[in-house]
């Protein structure tokens, strides 16, 4: 008998419809939709898609506790061997999506989950422990090669076959550590690493060390009715029609814009040019992403010392992070030169 | 890019994806509404939502008036 797959998917691939249906609410219908085409094809009938839960991901990413729970309990008939949510992509809340429901889905009937997501996706960071998570390309571009390699790894799960490391398997390393039984003893093996090393040859490390990114928190401002307090936001607000051209996604730059004598975000004058979720709102009113409004009365009523003169946007749409940590680090060292004592950094 | 921001001056990172934050490490988060509309809500009258804005952004003023030592979140 096939082994039972339920396959989680966003409104987007399910055909219901792009960031103006992102808070669809959980669904489950019975067998394929979307992409699970291709993952059945890739099973060759050694596995079906008994169901397909479908859920908006600003739905999701909105209601994380509430959606998990309801979809759990709409995939418990089905009674699954195996979990698979995506490819995902390089999409965050889809991703993040994904990764949330394969941690609960494992948790609560111990199987097997599966993803596939690029490997900056948030997504990734979050959830790899908890998933296989295949490495795929950045877009849906990929889906010919992501598919495969999901229902390969699915299948291989499945028939209780060994899992080697994440290079040859082609899964992101989730941190697992598994007791091998070598030929040389640990010392000469040591050794050798250390020669290759002196030498500049490649050499693997038996155990990689955790690499923490973080940065120590700064000392809280001290005196808020003279600071000068900055706006910068990854909500893609622009002057409208986007005079710097930032990119609706994949954002390559960042803008700068003078707000000097602005009140209040009009939607004569912004927009946003952010493609990752409905601009409705943002369009109508700014203030809604970057509360220039607000920040104004503050500023009136001596709460704050001043808004800076300027803001700083880009798009936070499968921004690629050495690009988001360029922008801040460029953006910082304006607003230090310039004044400024503290930063709202708001993000959709 | 809250990071790299923080490497130099206080910011708070305001947002509705806490566990994003987080995971990218901000210090100082304030959950704010929702991810098309932050800072607002189109149900209700435009007093109201400015009202809304408004707390959402002296919670980030407070924020970055509070010592920290480790990521923290506010809620209030």
């Amino acid at each position: 008998m096939a082994f039972k797959v339920v396959h989680y998917i966003n409104q987007f691939y399910a055909g219901i419809g792009g960031e103006e249906k992102a808070d669809y609410k959980p669904e489950i219908r019975e067998g394929v939709v979307g992409p699970g085409m291709a993952l059945k094809g890739a099973f060759k009938g050694e596995a079906e898609i008994v169901a397909t839960v479908i859920c908006g991901d600003s739905y999701f990413a909105s209601n994380m506790d509430e959606a998990t729970k309801t979809i759990l309990d709409m995939i418990r008939k089905y009674n699954p061997d195996v979990f698979i949510a995506g490819p995902a992509f390089n999409a965050g809340r889809y991703g993040t999506a994904c990764g949330a429901m394969c941690a609960a889905v494992a948790k609560e009937f111990n199987i097997p989950v599966i993803s596939g997501m690029y490997p900056e996706n948030p997504g990734v960071e979050m959830y790899k422990k908890f998933a296989w998570i295949i490495e795929t390309p950045d877009s849906a571009a990929g889906m010919r090669k992501a598919v495969p390699a999901m229902a390969a790894f699915a299948l291989k799960v499945l028939k209780g076959e060994s899992i080697g490391k994440p290079e040859a398997e082609g899964y992101i390393e989730r941190g697992i550590r598994k007791n091998m039984f070598y030929e040389k003893l640990a010392a000469e093996r040591c050794v050798d690493m250390f020669v290759s090393k002196l030498k500049g040859e490649a050499f693997e490390t038996e155990y990689k060390m955790p690499v923490f990114d973080r940065v120590p928190p700064q000392p809280a401002v001290k005196d808020m009715a003279h600071a000068t307090i900055a706006l910068v936001t990854s909500g893609g607000i622009c002057p409208k029609g986007n005079p710097d051209h930032i990119e609706a996604s994949s954002a390559s730059k960042f803008g700068e814009y003078d707000i000097s004598g602005v009140m209040d975000l009009t939607s004569e004058k912004y927009c946003t040019a952010h493609g990752g979720y409905d601009a409705t709102y943002a369009d109508q009113d700014a203030d809604r992403v970057l509360p220039v409004d607000v920040l104004r009365d503050l500023e009136r009523e001596g709460k704050i010392g001043k808004l800076h003169e300027k803001f700083y946007a880009t798009v936070g749409n499968g921004t690629a992070v050495a690009n988001a940590k360029k922008f801040g680090a460029a953006i910082v060292d304006k607003l230090v030169a310039d004044g400024v004592t503290a930063v709202i950094l708001t993000s959709t | 890019m809250v990071k790299e921001i923080e490497r130099k001056l206080p910011v708070v990172h305001m947002c509705t994806i806490v566990p994003i934050s987080q995971t990218v490490g901000a210090n100082r988060i304030v959950p704010t509404i929702a991810i098309p509309h932050p800072f607002g809500d189109p149900t209700k009258t435009p007093e109201e939502e400015k009202a809304l804005r408004r707390k959402l952004v002296e919670r980030g003023l407070k924020a970055l008036q509070t010592e920290i030592t480790e990521q923290t979140v506010f809620t209030e």
